[in-house]
């Protein structure tokens, strides 16, 4: 009963609100230093396969270092 | 053991995502990869192993929407590592790759698809992908997901008649996320599921064997059929107002083999006017043993499954890497945009906990001293933008 209270308090709460959806905080002109080249998540396309593979080959884990990856063969 | 991830529900889920993401398409906000080429020449050298090659990435925008890519890949291997020196004599070998792929901007998503292959005399790997990346949120958030499905073909150079196939199943998930005008996180999920001929068809464990001269014999290697994985990983970028960027990451693994890894990584970039770009970086890596593994069996066929490949064995490794990048071609007009020319340098080192050197015949069988090697890295690139 005491959970079905608590649910009726949190959704009177949310519709008080008015369930507005929090708005974006960095505006797309405050995103220079993002978007410089230093910033970037894969600076070195030709570089990234190569070490992941360098990585894969001598190492038990695998994935999850983004970036789409390839077949290996590394048998 | 570790985690397993059920393919079903995984499957599910990921359908339930693309979904969600193909409907919440909307204005334009995603851009497509920049047109670049690259053309790089890769040096691995570490434990009498030299592996080298070039390798060349062009990418084509065709139209407003459509970026194509192409990689060619080649490895030149010449092998004598500590595993060919106990058990067999030097070789060389090629390997071969080559990637595809397609990107298609819709809205705020991009669509790619991609195929691989890559060749040995030995081994056929082929794999396709396909994935989507969409912004939300005042692209101030990226999602992306992606499927690839690989089949290889394993066959072994001593035997004509051995052929035997892997199928494996890639899921991934990622999420970018802008938390301030310097700083940005990125979350990436990766689950893989592998199915057939797992082991390497010339690798050998080692057991005790009293009538054996050195007190050891060896015995094929042999590992389950089956295999997942799950891999989870948190990267932080942050840009320093002195013209440099900082990274952070990290990344949890563990598969149905009972191995779980851990990698650290520190990276800093720091650019010298508009030419030069010093980086610098240092990469952590240590896991468990697989449950099978031994680097000394008690006697033949001790157990149903047997691995004495030193990656399926406990260890850790450094990586210590700096880089040096210098942009000498800058043009306002005309076909060619800018180029640049990068040199990556990495030094590895590897200890093994419980590997242990076979060749050291001055020790008593099992009491030799744990294997360990450094392992230097080179990689020199140009790269031109159009």
């Amino acid at each position: 009963m005491k959970m079905r209270t608590a649910s009726l308090v949190i959704l009177a709460a949310l519709l008080a609100s008015g369930c507005a959806a929090p708005q974006p905080w960095v505006k797309p002109y405050e995103r220079a230093n993002l978007a410089h080249p230093l910033m970037s998540l894969n600076p070195h396309p030709v570089s990234s396969p190569y070490i992941r593979h360098v990585h894969d080959a001598r190492e038990g884990a695998r994935g999850a270092e983004g970036g789409a990856g390839g077949g290996c063969g590394c048998n | 053991m570790g985690t397993r991830a059920r393919p079903g529900r995984l499957r599910r889920a990921f359908g339930t995502l693309l979904a969600l993401a193909l409907i919440a398409g909307g204005a334009q906000g995603a851009i497509l990869p920049e047109d670049r080429s690259d053309a790089l020449y890769h040096l691995y050298t570490g434990d009498e192993v030299t592996v080298q090659g070039p390798s060349f990435l062009v990418r084509k925008s065709v139209g407003p929407n459509v970026s194509l890519s192409a990689n060619y890949y080649i490895d030149f291997v010449s092998s004598a590592s500590v595993d060919v020196r106990a058990t067999a004599s030097e070789y060389t070998e090629r390997r071969d790759e080559q990637t595809v792929s397609a990107d298609y901007l819709h809205g705020k998503a991009i669509v790619t698809a991609a195929y691989t292959r890559s060749d040995e005399s030995d081994y056929t790997a082929n794999t396709a992908s396909i994935g989507i990346s969409q912004d939300f949120f005042g692209d101030q958030t990226t999602l992306s997901m992606s499927y690839a499905r690989g089949w290889d073909t394993v066959r072994n150079n001593a035997d004509p008649d051995f052929e035997e196939s892997v199928d494996r199943q890639t899921y991934r998930l990622g999420l970018t996320q802008i938390l301030t005008r310097n700083a940005l996180v990125s979350l990436n999920f990766e689950a893989i599921t592998d199915e057939g001929y797992l082991n390497n068809p010339y690798r050998s464990v080692r057991f005790v064997d009293p009538t054996a001269g050195r007190g050891f014999s060896y015995q094929q290697e042999r590992y389950p059929e089956t295999r997942t994985s799950g891999a989870a990983s948190v990267r932080g970028k942050y840009f320093l107002p002195w013209g440099a960027s900082a990274t952070v990451g990290y990344r949890w693994f563990e598969d149905t083999w009972g191995l779980a890894a851990h990698t650290g990584e520190l990276a800093y970039a720091q650019s010298f006017g508009e030419d030069w770009t010093l980086e610098a970086n240092y990469r952590y890596y240590t896991q468990t043993g697989a449950d099978f593994y031994s680097d000394l069996f008690p006697r033949r066929d001790a157990q149903n499954f047997l691995a004495r490949d030193k990656e399926l064995s406990a260890f850790d490794s450094h990586q210590f890497g700096v880089g040096l990048t210098y942009e000498f071609f800058r043009r306002q007009q005309g076909t060619f945009k800018r180029s640049s020319v990068t040199l990556l340098v990495d030094q590895m080192l590897f200890e093994y906990g419980d590997f242990r050197d076979a060749t050291d015949t001055g020790a008593p069988v099992g009491e030799e001293d744990p294997f360990s090697f450094q392992a230097t890295v080179v990689q020199l690139f140009f790269s031109l933008w159009y």
